[in-house]
């Protein structure tokens, strides 16, 4: 299928034009032995044919719609209401690109303003950037701030091995070879935050914890942020905006910068991507953060309006004194997370928060009932837990996914001390039946 | 009267949404951790979706209009990529869940890894990187990372035409390399002499983008790449422009190392008004190893019956994960969908119509406006704004006149190196009927700069909002609504 809509007659009149016979006179500066490769590509498709196509590879996966699914670990099965795709199908937001000029670009820039006033909102931090790649990079992002902030001294960075392992990862991809210390990954899982304390000193420039943590668990950071600060160090809070939506917000707890993904605000598995990075800051800290900022002006009429701002951070005027090399944001799926704010709003997004947490309570409790099983962690926790079992959980997971269940992320990679434990997570999506279902099933095949 | 905030909608107990309630026995909420309050507006269904409908109709896109933004590839975006990357078994696929269950999945990754070694000439692909610059990043930590296994340490610069986008010198930046600029030469081409120059035993890299953002195919681009290797430095690849170069050349074939792909450029992902993009790079055999992964590799050969079976694969030096989970899977759906619908002769057909149509812009403004660098170009060409006879016209008051015919914009201001640049790429999308009206409307324009210049300066005046107070934004920051911040 072609969308080149030029004709023959269309193609003549504008070589003609250029003064050149053919469109192969076009490309004389190309090095002749390497011109018009030859490329072993399938033969092109129709519209009609190549969605059969994708069709036929897509019943290929077995999704979480097609069975009872409990896992999460970062990713998130959530209910979107159907208004939020209505909103991201509009060509006029999907087909337009950053709003470089404002006239003609007001309706993504008030949607960007607005997702920074809902993100504000909901972290209970002053100020949101328009989104980034991911939970993971907006994380490395703000590992990056902290140097920023810190102009070079402070090298310490405490991370919490409560942090999801990919970020962490992705922090380590970003940071390798540089002059960062990491430590504090290899620490006592079951030790609590207050223990992280003890590690911040002088050179301590940040300190990294998830809310809620990789294993579901829910901390005050309170006292956390309380000794960073008294060391002159800062704390970062990689969170689950869905617990914001009941959970006290880590603004209230002293945090100085807020991070985390975005997905489940409206935005499909789609597996793995493309999600939503938020990042989040004390005014104190505007300059140091990375990427688009949306603020608000008035155009030569006296209208109220929005523009990007201060860009003088931004790669294309500062080049190699940026605050970072990002150029674009997660535009359509900050767009899919201001609307399904919009809609679920004060009190939607709260009673999602507390189905998710009430389900995955009735889960656990009823897991725990279970010969052999129990839960790894007594903390508070959020909607998701750690399932210790009698078998290994990958073992577990095959017998499950026998009966058609989905189970928990296996913890044995990620923390060779987790060999028997999986990572449970319980949404509003999951129902009783479901969760009674899982428990049944468990009982049977943990012990066949 | 411009669209009310969304603080400044809804009324307290309306929602756009309800949810069952849970049907289960209520736990005790956590002790000290509950939040008070939550600040959200609070709107129903219908004037949620009206407020936001009524906004998306203040923006200018493909979908309504021309967007002539060089260097950005706005081209159209076809509506079955939006279709397919819906379907139930990709949108609800869980990334961790395992591969076994996710062979759909994995062979969409797979075909195109192979596709794009196919379309770039390259021995590896990963599909990672979330955009370009991202992709940039993976590309320079490779780069180090292949010298540091060689135990070569002394390499320290990346050297950097000034004519390159912003993200190349900040890329380099982040990744610990000093930057050397390259100036370019009266033809446009990078300055030869001036690299072979900074070619020593300290240089890691060039990053070249070809065409460059001049518009023009770099002429001794084989000579500037033969110079950085052989003082043992890599090229990078960057491909932003690569739209001009599908089925013309492979940047692997003229010796480039390592090259991120705009899969929201070339291969018609929707930009989604600044991203989500995706930047997947290419890379020489003797990358390969440094990939960012996991990538998908065949794990059993497939028979006449079945296909084969695909898992993950770590390359074995690779600098490590860049981002959660895979990469931004719902832009690798659509982009195999549009090579699937193009295949080799349609791929070759998008370039030779985006260089038509650039050329063709090219010869009916020159004359009314000036071609600093004149000479025939690839998918875009760059304009000077500005006449000798018409001292108080810039670019941006051009640019601006421009909405009023209904187009938007080129970049402007950009390549620095050209005084009031007005960079033009219209993509192989767009009719000749699209810029033939184009054409009109900027030959107006550059009349009505010598004869009623006001017009430009004061403009735009037919569209819903003027020009913009960005010092008043940048000096009086306002980033978000007054959030209420009572119970």
């Amino acid at each position: 299928m072609t969308f080149v809509p030029h004709t023959e007659r269309d193609r003549q009149q504008m070589l003609e034009a250029i003064g050149v016979k053919t469109i192969a006179d076009l490309f004389s500066a190309v090095p002749q032995k390497f011109r018009f490769p030859k490329l072993n590509l399938p033969a092109p498709l129709t519209e009609m044919e190549a969605l059969g196509e994708l069709k036929g590879i897509a019943e290929a996966n077995e999704s979480a719609d097609d069975l009872v699914s409990f896992l999460g670990a970062g990713a998130y099965h959530h209910y979107i209401p159907a208004g939020v795709d209505s909103i991201l199908r509009r060509g006029e937001y999907y087909t337009a690109y950053t709003p470089y000029q404002p006239e003609i670009s007001q309706g993504t820039l008030q949607a960007i303003f607005e997702y920074q006033s809902l993100i504000v909102a909901l972290t209970g931090m002053e100020v949101s950037n328009a989104s980034h790649y991911d939970g993971a990079t907006a994380l490395a992002e703000a590992v990056n701030m902290s140097r920023g902030i810190h102009r070079g001294a402070r090298n310490k960075i405490i991370m919490s091995p409560g942090i999801h392992p990919q970020y962490r990862a992705v922090v380590h991809t970003y940071e390798d070879g540089g002059d960062l210390q990491f430590v504090g990954e290899d620490f006592d899982l079951s030790a609590g935050p207050d223990a992280l304390i003890d590690m911040i000193d002088e050179q301590t420039g940040l300190v990294c914890v998830a809310y809620p943590d990789f294993f579901g668990r829910v901390y005050d950071y309170t006292k956390l942020a309380e000794a960073a600060h008294a060391k002159g160090a800062l704390l970062a809070v990689s969170v689950n905006p869905t617990a914001l939506g009941l959970l006290k917000p880590p603004g209230e707890m002293g945090a100085d910068i807020v991070t985390g993904e975005g997905q489940p605000l409206g935005i499909p598995l789609s597996f793995g991507g493309p999600y939503l990075g938020i990042l989040t800051t004390r005014n104190q800290y505007v300059r140091q953060i990375a990427g688009r900022l949306v603020g608000e002006t008035v155009d030569n009429r006296g209208q109220r309006g929005f523009v990007l701002t201060l860009s003088t951070r931004e790669q294309h005027i500062k080049r190699e004194k940026a605050s970072s090399n990002i150029c674009t944001n997660q535009g359509l799926m900050m767009l899919a997370a201001t609307t399904y704010m919009s809609l679920l709003g004060k009190s939607g997004l709260r009673q999602v928060a507390e189905s998710c947490y009430h389900k995955a309570h009735y889960a656990a409790a009823e897991i725990s009932k279970l010969k052999g099983f129990g839960l790894k962690f007594k903390d508070a926790f959020f909607h998701e837990f750690v399932m210790e079992s009698p078998i290994p959980a990958a073992e577990l997971n095959l017998r499950l996914l026998g009966r058609g269940i989905i189970g928990g992320y296996d913890l044995g990679g990620d923390y060779p001390t987790l060999a028997n434990c999986s990572l449970l997570a319980v949404t509003e999506l999951n129902s009783k039946e479901e969760i009674d279902y899982l428990v049944e099933t468990l009982a049977e095949v943990a012990h066949a | 009267m411009p669209e009310p905030l969304i603080y400044d909608l809804g009324a307290p107990g309306r929602t756009g949404v309800q949810m069952p309630v849970p049907d289960v026995p209520l736990a005790e909420l956590p002790k000290g951790l509950v939040r008070d309050n939550l600040p959200l507006p609070e709107l129903g269904e219908l004037e949620a979706l009206r407020h936001l409908t009524r906004l998306s109709q203040l923006n200018h896109s493909i979908l309504t209009g021309f967007y002539p933004l060089g260097s950005c590839t706005m081209k159209y975006n076809p509506i079955i990529n939006e279709e397919t990357a819906r379907l139930g078994g990709f949108a609800h696929a869980h990334p961790l869940q395992p591969a076994e269950m996710m062979q759909g999945s994995l062979a969409v990754m797979y075909h195109l890894q192979e596709w794009l070694k196919e379309i770039g000439g390259f021995a590896a692909v990963s599909l990672q990187p979330a955009a370009g610059a991202h992709g940039e990043l993976a590309g320079v930590l490779m780069i180090k990372a292949y010298h540091a296994s060689r135990g070569d340490s002394k390499r320290n610069k990346v050297l950097i035409p000034d004519s390159a986008h912003g993200t190349n010198p900040a890329t380099s930046a982040m990744s610990g390399y000093r930057v050397v600029e390259i100036p370019s030469d009266a033809r446009g081409n990078l300055d030869l002499e001036a690299l072979k120059a900074e070619c020593d035993e300290t240089l890691a890299a060039l990053m070249l983008t070809n065409p460059n953002t001049l518009g023009l195919f770099e002429e001794q681009v084989q000579e500037a790449i033969e110079a950085v290797h052989a003082a043992g430095g890599l090229v990078y690849g960057d491909g932003a422009n690569m739209n001009a170069l599908l089925g013309i050349a492979r940047p692997g074939d003229l010796g480039v190392d390592v090259l991120h792909y705009n899969l929201h450029k070339t291969f018609t992902t929707p930009h989604g008004g600044g991203g989500p993009g995706s930047g997947p790079v290419g890379v020489a055999a003797h990358l390969a190893d440094f990939l960012p992964g996991p990538i998908v590799g065949i794990e059993e050969e497939g028979s006449e019956e079945m296909g084969p079976v695909y898992g993950w694969h770590q390359p074995p030096k690779s600098i490590g994960r860049l981002k959660a989970f895979h990469g931004q899977f719902g832009m690798h759906v659509r982009a195999f969908t549009y090579i699937l619908m193009q295949g080799a002769e349609g791929l070759r057909s998008v370039a030779e119509h985006a260089v038509l149509n650039g050329n063709y812009l090219r010869v009916k403004l020159q004359g009314a406006y000036k071609v600093p660098y004149d000479r025939v170009c690839m998918h875009e060409v760059v304009l000077e704004g500005r006449w000798a006879d018409a001292p108080d016209v810039h670019a941006l008051d051009i640019a601006k006149r421009l909405m009023d015919f209904g187009f938007h914009p080129p970049t402007n201001y950009f390549p620095l190196i050209v005084r009031e640049a007005l960079m033009i790429e219209p993509t192989e999308t767009e009719s000749k009927e699209v810029l033939d009206a184009f054409v009109d409307a900027m030959l107006k324009i550059a009349e009505e700069a010598h004869t009623t210049p006001e017009l430009l300066q004061q403009a735009p005046h037919t569209t819903k909002y003027g020009r913009m107070d960005e010092v008043k934004a940048a000096r009086q920051l306002v980033l978000c609504c007054e959030i209420p911040r009572e119970a």
